[in-house]
């Protein structure tokens, strides 16, 4: 009763400083709503590379073609401008699960390093044919339409867009974890072959996670392309060296595998990054490659990853009196 | 999308009509495809030894081709560009590995993977940010061959590039037949824990390895300044390209990479003049995926086979 009534103090209180916090900070609203935006991009990474053991860098695919469906939708058809919006999320997110769905069951048949390199390649290669296509603008890239409303208050919009994005994206995947989905992607991640052995359909289900990050990422990209205004094919819509990377350096740094760890490392790395820019300006991205290479030989468990090592019975693991408190999944 | 593919099938049939157009299209791919075999060579050599893969192999050729143009800027000839690129990005692959690399030797493939990405961005990033984002090229100052009445044009400099690929090519498996240290590389490919125990240092292996990897990328790049350009984003389209031939040709194995490079290179060529240079790059890593996804298929097959 106590810890229902602590977690509920929490989490509303979370959600009050969230709601509010384009009036307490009303400088950095494009700055938060990219939080929101970087809190997805780990969360999602981390359903397949923490959660399923399948490390992609190619989820900015889902990512690129969520802007561009989006920003098509605005383009074409003489929508008004909310309406487009919406619509053209919704259709990039429904293009991108489509997608993932079509070319799961054979790219997630890869695995370990080939998997890696194989997404890696994906995410490549969609850049470079975007650049190449005229109906997208080709390598000129797409301007969004102009925000119609009230000069000052875009940046609010978009604010409570991607937190709303944000915001449906931890209760979904915290649901999908706490029942037989999760355990079932756990199970692939420790012993895929085994899973198999023991009846598991795992190709339905690696597809399925990786639908479900593609929506949300889908989602995100519409949202973001209209927030930056102008979508650069390999540079904004699919940036595999900043936005691709950076997923997994910040579930990484949080601890991946967790829920909340992917949480922790996109606001530690988004301050951080924030911070670069500020200071850095120019050496931001070479501070970022270090950051990558640091965290991954120094710190690769993450912080929740490091907590669950130093406290295990927090997170409901039982130690045995003789027993070396089992080493977190990898 | 409708043009497009009008435009494709008119090129299909100029090339048809013109064959050749294609000897053009099949010279080019080989001569260029040598200097891609020779990144590919050294990317194998570290996945076989250290079982790792390295990212960072595009930005080895990216700083190789940087030393061959500042060569040429001080008006030097870059094709002393080739030794000097060796030298110093042996140097800089050692320090690399004291540094970085011996730490993720025995981790997960992941790791490694991430690691040197890390690795490769922070080189670009530099690169960007001393160099500039400028296209450079190194100009050798040699002429061009005009065969079947001019319609055909080999630049002299690419035979030079073609050959001296060869000579780099063939000097490392000479030195890793031959030598001490060579010798002591290729038996802890083999079983590195035995070469251990039979008094091999393989730390020193390791280092020699990668050292030698980032040599033979940095002659590999001096060879793509005098033949094409150089910019500090050029890595990854390298090392994705040098994955690709490795999965190809497999390990260790210098004839099969070799002939994969070109290939790569020919059916790049091929891809670029009918879709249209603006697809060259997607096809080349939709053909990545497509590999991918083909041989495991083929290896589920083979698994099929064997029960």
């Amino acid at each position: 009763m106590k810890r229902t009534l602590l977690a509920l103090l929490l989490y509303g209180g979370l959600a009050a400083l969230a709601l509010s916090a384009p009036a307490l900070a009303p400088n950095f609203r494009t700055q938060l709503a990219f939080l929101w935006v970087m809190i997805v991009f780990s969360l999602t990474w981390d359903l397949l590379g923490g959660q399923m053991g399948y490390n992609s860098f190619g989820n900015i695919v889902f990512f690129g073609i969520g802007m561009y469906a989006c920003a098509v939708m605005q383009r074409d058809f003489g929508l008004g401008y909310y309406t487009a919006l919406f619509t053209g999320m919704g259709v990039g997110a429904t293009l991108a699960v489509a997608v993932a769905a079509l070319v799961g069951s054979a790219i997630l048949g890869l695995r370990g390093q080939y998997f890696a390199i194989g997404t890696l390649g994906l995410g490549v290669a969609a850049g470079e044919f975007a650049s190449g296509w005229d109906y997208l603008g080709a390598g000129s890239g797409m301007v969004t339409p102009l925000y119609p409303g009230v000069a000052g208050t875009r940046e609010t919009f978009f604010y409570y867009v991607t937190l709303a994005i944000a915001a449906l994206t931890v209760p979904v995947l915290r649901r999908l974890y706490s029942g037989q989905f999760g355990l079932t992607i756990n199970a692939i991640r420790d012993d895929e072959d085994k899973a198999e052995a023991l009846g598991m359909r795992t190709t339905r289900y690696k597809t399925t996670a990786w639908c479900v990050s593609a929506f949300f990422l889908g989602l995100t990209g519409g949202a973001v392309g209209n927030m930056i205004g102008f979508i650069d094919p390999r540079d904004v819509a699919f940036a595999g060296s900043t936005y691709g990377v950076w997923m997994v350096l910040m579930a990484i740094l949080g601890g991946k595998g967790t829920l909340w760890g992917p949480v922790i490392g996109a606001v530690i790395f988004h301050v951080m990054q924030e911070f670069f820019w500020t200071y850095f300006l120019g050496w931001q991205r070479v501070a970022m490659g270090l950051l990558i290479v640091l965290t991954v030989i120094f710190f690769p468990l993450g912080i929740l990853g490091w907590a669950r090592e130093r406290w295990p019975e927090r997170f409901g693991h039982r130690i045995e009196a003789n027993l070396a408190p089992t080493e977190p999944a990898r | 999308v409708d043009r497009g593919k009008s435009a494709a099938m008119s090129n299909l049939e100029l090339l048809f009509n013109a064959p050749v157009l294609s000897v053009q299209l099949l010279l080019d791919g080989m001569l260029i495809g040598a200097i891609f075999a020779l990144a590919a060579y050294g990317m194998a050599l570290v996945w076989g030894v250290m079982n790792i893969i390295n990212i960072a192999q595009g930005e080895f050729v990216m700083l190789g081709g940087y030393t061959a143009y500042f060569l040429y800027r001080a008006g030097i000839h870059p094709l002393f560009g080739i030794p000097l690129a060796g030298v110093l990005l042996f140097i800089l692959g050692w320090l690399l590995h004291k540094s970085v690399i011996y730490r993720v030797v025995d981790k997960d493939l992941f790791i490694s993977i991430l690691a040197t990405f890390g690795l490769s961005i922070v080189i670009q990033q530099l690169a960007n940010q001393l160099f500039g984002a400028d296209v450079r090229t190194a100009e050798s100052g040699l002429g061009t061959f005009f065969l079947f009445g001019s319609v055909v044009t080999v630049a002299q400099i690419k035979l030079v590039a073609f050959a001296a690929a060869l000579v780099v090519g063939g000097s490392i498996t000479l030195f890793l037949k031959r030598s001490r240290m060579g010798q002591a590389i290729r038996a802890t490919a083999q079983n590195a824990r035995a070469a251990r125990i039979l008094g091999i240092d393989t730390d020193q292996v390791y280092a020699w390895t990668y050292a030698l990897n980032a040599a033979i990328c940095g002659a590999a790049g001096a060879l793509v300044a005098m033949t094409w350009i150089i910019h500090p984003y050029l890595g990854l389209p390298y090392t994705l390209r040098s994955f690709m031939i490795v999965i190809i040709a497999g390990l260790g194995n210098i004839g099969a990479v070799l002939g994969a490079g070109m290939g790569l290179s020919i059916a790049e060529n091929f891809a670029g003049f009918i879709l249209g240079t603006e697809y060259q790059a997607a096809f080349v890593f939709g053909l990545l995926v497509v590999i991918l996804v083909w041989r495991r298929f083929w290896l589920a097959r083979q698994r099929r086979y064997l029960e």
